[in-house]
């Protein structure tokens, strides 16, 4: 616990000027959120019917906005700041229409201009650039290659030659190598809370403590990060001056403490373009603020649900310029700006605020969007009112998530969020290494192929004999791919230590991390692609005949299947068994390695669209998948092998032991809406019905597309006509028009659930 | 993925595939296998088999499925049976007329998948509802596999047409909670047409769901020149209004994607070419309903 002497003094909290006191308690001595919204706020047990609409002025601002959509998505990018590298304070404020926000801050000095964060690598920053036109500065290339080491380089002198085989021949990819890590959530509640003088107060008391350790290499390297993060605030506090706040301060207000952690955000969003930019779990905490304006008579429905919207507005805002090759592994242009709504607290009283409905509100006032990536933490046990009002706006916009709630309470408390699509981690606690993932696939052909890689035939994974069968039989090929997993599982931690430690070094997110207590839990987050094609590969050599077709190298490159074999996706067990006892093998293969800053193992199920290229650069597979042929997305059952109806495929995923994937489990599916029922009231009961049923099975994490196929058909001959148009993919949501033509076609091909 | 089951069971020729295997079932079980040649063991285990299916031990079962909002309350545990003696023009599973096509399933084997879903039940107001094929070729399986889900406390719901009511004993009725009936057509010819077999059938299960108070959900589905003209539709309505219990009303609109499955089984599709119902044909239809007093969907 970090405890903040400066907190004590003359700056508790923002009681004193405020309209009335909060209920005083230990997040006045220290730095804890989690007790102060425990105190402070009112669980809401109605329905949506308080809501108010939009106001003429967000209507206003965000037609601005929606009038410049058209030349980003034609273009790629709106425009681009091509000579200022980025930092909390290198841009000018900018604004939208400023006589018109409530809520103010931009990331530059204009709305959609993407900025250049040259510090994760030079070359996704040239390449961008060129890529979209724009010229690329001689001096700051000189700077960036010459003078500057960037994390990219540095990465790249550390990594053994069986990491660059691994990463080359696409069996570890998407790793963040080239680019900024995310999966960091800072604690941005904490600047409204305290305001920075406090928080630099605390960061202070941190360094003496610091002071008084004897130097080691950990010590030294945690008092550079205790500097870096104290003078990240004070330049947080420059930034907001400029657009005219003092933030030294606590928030009084609900519209400063929006504006304050606004601003926190802001902060981090200009200085990292890390992977996903998640933005916490703040309904709560920002409800205790509106309640007591509310109360106080200072603010009304319509001004909270505006302040909310602008908010809102903001976050859908957020850019980061990137290269067309990282589109492919995350396409659609995500932020995953994800704000974890509800669930139920510790004491059983549930997190659902008057808020939470608010943010889900916006998906009306200002349309369906993909961003924030709003994300509810579902239990059976939330209010009736609440999970109707989730299921009507899925329904309608397709827009939101659900996670189990009960899974990530049990592990880390009522006050953690989900970073990305499916990470859940300690506000302000702990962070991830993110490890993206590896193609388990790719390994099951390399253990038949004696460790050769199936398309190029280059000896990749170390040499062992080669299947020689005629039949594949399952006590030969399981044993020999557990072999090549376990050289997978030390190549792979091996290369995400590479990463995080030089990503420390030379890309060290300060903002974000001033934002965290001192001690904090890290994990190292592996994750696996394929999941489904691997089970129904095993199964199929387990309970059919399969023969292996060899070229005349001797190399297989193609299955033939007689006979059948049960698929993942059908709630049967002998199937489903295989699926969970890869991935249980393999957490406990990655847990045999020793990881940068004692971080814990942890995996995810998990690939966000990375599974088209995955499956571009993966062979024939021995379950009859064709090479090229896309994998199922995150731990999904392959396309139409799920042939016992949405839940029964859901059942299946939720067997995956949530404990040995506590980076979590994703699982996308799409229902028309006739599969719920016939009146809009019967379809919200349906789906309810379906959450419950889903989460009470232990099932993690469900991304729900309500849809018609022939709505994304016509979307894709006709974009301009579906401009908002929002589908959840692999743990996040995109706008459909965005996606390339061949991503557009996988969504098109998945399950699409009806009767 | 496949869907299975629009609520649409079929019709007509009259094969009764039971028969038409000439399978004497009222043949005694020999207990000495091992003198059997090939064929005969065959033949003889197909006789156990077909004498498990009368009692009602096992069932020639097409498929499972888990499905929401559709065959009755809430999530089903869906059983299709496999066959079925209506043979109707808009079939959409021809691959559940004959029962031989199931798979011979114990109903051990499908009360634990049923167990297995008692929290899906529960979470959503769902339970089991078997199907088909037409479930009541099966009455013995029926009979015995809902009073295993009466004895759990799982809702129960039999789809048929009603053309085997008959089969269905008061025993059997006790243990239903919903019933989903197709009435295919109103007039009798026309019925014949569409399903090559009787209307009158249906009417007297119907009559008897009635006078037993056992809640309905009525299908009928329309077909653009089939089943759509004012007067069929009119006593479809004349026949549901003689019910009270019926609940509603569900009115599908005909669709082609049938067909593949015709075609996979080298049966001749009789509406080939035959288009969905216009919105305006459909709403008058539903009107139809509606302008007496029907819930209609």
């Amino acid at each position: 616990m970090t405890v903040t002497d400066g907190i004590r003094s003359d700056q508790r909290g923002p009681a004193e000027s405020g309209p009335a006191e909060f209920v005083s308690g230990p997040w006045q001595d220290s730095i804890n959120l989690r007790d102060f919204i425990q105190r402070n706020y009112t669980p809401y047990l109605g329905d949506a019917s308080f809501l108010a609409g939009a106001t003429e002025r967000t209507t206003g601002v965000w037609a601005k906005l929606s009038a410049m959509f058209p030349v980003e998505r034609e273009k790629g990018v709106y425009d681009i700041d091509a000579t200022t590298p980025s930092s909390i304070t290198a841009h000018k404020p900018g604004y939208i229409d400023k006589d018109n926000e409530v809520i103010v801050g931009l990331q530059t000095d204009a709305p959609l201009k993407r900025a250049i964060m040259p510090f994760g690598g030079w070359r996704m920053v040239a390449t961008s650039l060129e890529t979209y036109g724009y010229p690329v500065s001689p001096e700051l290339e000189t700077i960036f290659t010459d003078y500057r080491k960037t994390h990219n380089t540095a990465v790249f002198d550390v990594y053994p030659p069986g990491v660059r085989r691994a990463r080359s021949s696409h069996l570890i990819t998407g790793l963040p190598d080239a680019y900024g890590r995310g999966r960091i959530i800072g604690d941005y509640r904490r600047v409204a809370l305290y305001g920075i003088d406090a928080l630099i107060a605390g960061k202070k008391n941190d360094r003496a403590e610091l002071d008084m350790e004897p130097s080691t290499e950990d010590i030294i390297r945690a008092r550079e990060e205790n500097s870096e993060q104290i003078r990240a605030l004070k330049e947080l506090a420059q930034m907001a001056a400029s657009y005219g706040f003092d933030i030294s301060k606590p928030a009084n207000t609900a519209k400063e403490a929006i504006q304050w952690l606004y601003f926190a955000y802001l902060g981090a969003v200009k200085e990292q373009n890390g992977a996903a930019m998640s933005f916490g779990r703040n309904a709560a905490f920002l409800d205790a603020y509106i309640e007591r304006d509310l109360a106080a008579g200072t603010l009304t429905e319509e001004g909270a649900q505006e302040l909310i919207d602008d908010l809102v507005i903001k976050l859908r805002i957020v850019r980061f310029l990137r290269t067309p090759e990282y589109d492919e592994i995350f396409a659609g242009d995500p932020t995953w700006v994800t704000e974890s709504l509800a669930g139920i607290g510790e004491d059983g009283r549930p997190l659902v605020t008057k808020t939470a409905f608010r943010f889900l509100q916006t998906l009306y006032n200002v349309g369906p969007a993909p961003e924030p990536n709003l994300t509810v933490l579902w239990s059976d046990k939330l209010p009736e009112g609440f999970k109707r009002f989730c299921a009507q706006v899925s329904i309608d916009t397709s827009a939101i998530q659900y996670e189990s709630d009960e899974l990530i309470r049990n592990e880390m408390g009522d006050d953690a969020a989900i970073a990305c699509c499916v990470s859940p981690m300690r506000v302000g606690k702990q962070m991830q290494f993110f490890g993206a993932r590896v193609n388990a696939v790719k390994a099951l052909l390399y253990s038949i192929n004696g460790g050769k890689d199936e398309v190029s035939g280059k000896q990749i994974a170390p040499a062992t004999a080669p299947n020689t069968d005629e039949i594949l039989d399952y006590e030969t090929v399981f044993p020999a791919y557990l072999e090549t997993l376990e050289w997978l599982a030390e190549t792979y931690v091996t290369a995400l230590n590479c990463i995080h430690y030089m990503h420390d070094k030379y890309a060290y997110e300060r903002l974000e991390m001033a934002l965290h207590d001192k001690e904090i839990i890290r994990t190292l987050a592996c994750g696996i692609a394929g999941l489904s094609v691997v089970a129904d590969s095993l199964s199929a050599i387990k309970y059919a005949k399969v023969r292996p077709v060899r070229d005349e190298t001797g190399l297989v490159v193609d299955y033939t299947v007689e006979g059948e074999f049960p698929t993942f996706g059908n709630d049967d067990d002998k199937v489903d068994a295989i699926a969970v006892d890869v991935m249980e093998r393999f957490m406990t293969m990655i847990r045999k390695h020793p990881t940068y800053r004692d971080a814990i193992h942890t995996q995810s199920i998990l690939t966000i669209t990375s599974n088209v290229v995955y499956g571009k650069a993966t062979g024939n597979t021995p379950d009859g998948r064709r090479k090229g042929e896309p994998f199922a997305p995150g731990a999904n059952p392959m396309n139409g092998r799920d042939t016992h109806g949405m839940l029964a495929s859901a059942l299946s995923v939720a067997k995956l032991p949530y404990s040995e994937a506590q980076d979590g489990i994703s699982l996308t599916n799409t229902v028309v809406p006739s599969g719920l029922g016939h009146t809009k009231d019967e379809q919200i009961t349906s789906l309810v019905g379906l959450l419950d049923a889903f989460t009470s099975a232990t099932g993690y994490h469900l991304n729900v597309n309500v849809l018609n196929k022939e709505t994304l058909e016509d979307a894709m001959l006709h974009p301009e006509n579906y401009p908002q148009l929002t589908i959840r993919v692999s743990g996040y949501a995109v706008n459909f028009v965005r996606l390339t033509r061949e991503q557009q076609m996988d969504v098109i091909s998945r399950t699409f659930h009806s009767h | 993925m496949t869907a299975i089951n629009l609520g649409f069971p079929s019709v007509a020729c009259p094969v009764v595939e039971l028969s038409g295997e000439h399978v004497d079932l009222s043949a005694p079980v020999s207990d000495d296998v091992s003198a059997l040649t090939d064929a005969d063991r065959k033949a003889e285990l197909h006789t156990l088999e077909m004498k498990a299916i009368r009692e009602g031990t096992v069932a020639s079962v097409h498929s499972w499925e888990l499905v929401t909002a559709v065959d009755g309350p809430g999530t089903r545990m869906t059983l299709f049976l496999s066959g079925c003696l209506l043979r109707c023009q808009y079939c959409h599973n021809p691959d559940t007329w004959k029962m031989r096509d199931g798979l011979v399933t114990p109903i051990d084997e499908l009360v634990a998948r049923m167990t297995r879903y008692l929290g899906v039940f529960k979470a959503t107001n769902g339970g089991l509802t078997i199907s088909g094929g037409e479930p009541l070729m099966q009455p013995a399986f029926v009979k015995r596999m809902f009073k295993e889900a009466h004895a759990l406390g799982v809702h129960t719901t039999l789809d048929t047409s009603g053309y085997l009511g008959k089969s269905a004993s008061d025993e059997m009725l006790d243990n239903i909670d919903l019933v989903l009936l197709d009435v295919k057509s109103g007039l009798p010819e026309t019925y014949k047409k569409v399903t090559g077999r009787e209307l009158a059938p249906t009417i007297a299960f119907g009559d008897r769901l009635a006078e037993r108070n056992i809640p309905v959900w009525v299908r009928f589905v329309l077909v653009p020149g089939l089943t759509d003209a004012v007067d069929n539709v009119e006593a479809v309505v004349d026949i549901v209004k003689s019910w009270p219990n019926v609940q509603r009303v569900e009115v599908l609109p005909f669709h082609q994607m049938g067909e593949d499955k015709w075609d996979r089984l080298s049966i001749p599709y009789p509406l080939h070419g035959v288009h969905p119902p216009e919105n305006d044909l459909l709403a008058r239809v539903k009107g139809q309903f509606e302008a007496r007093g029907l819930t209609v969907f």
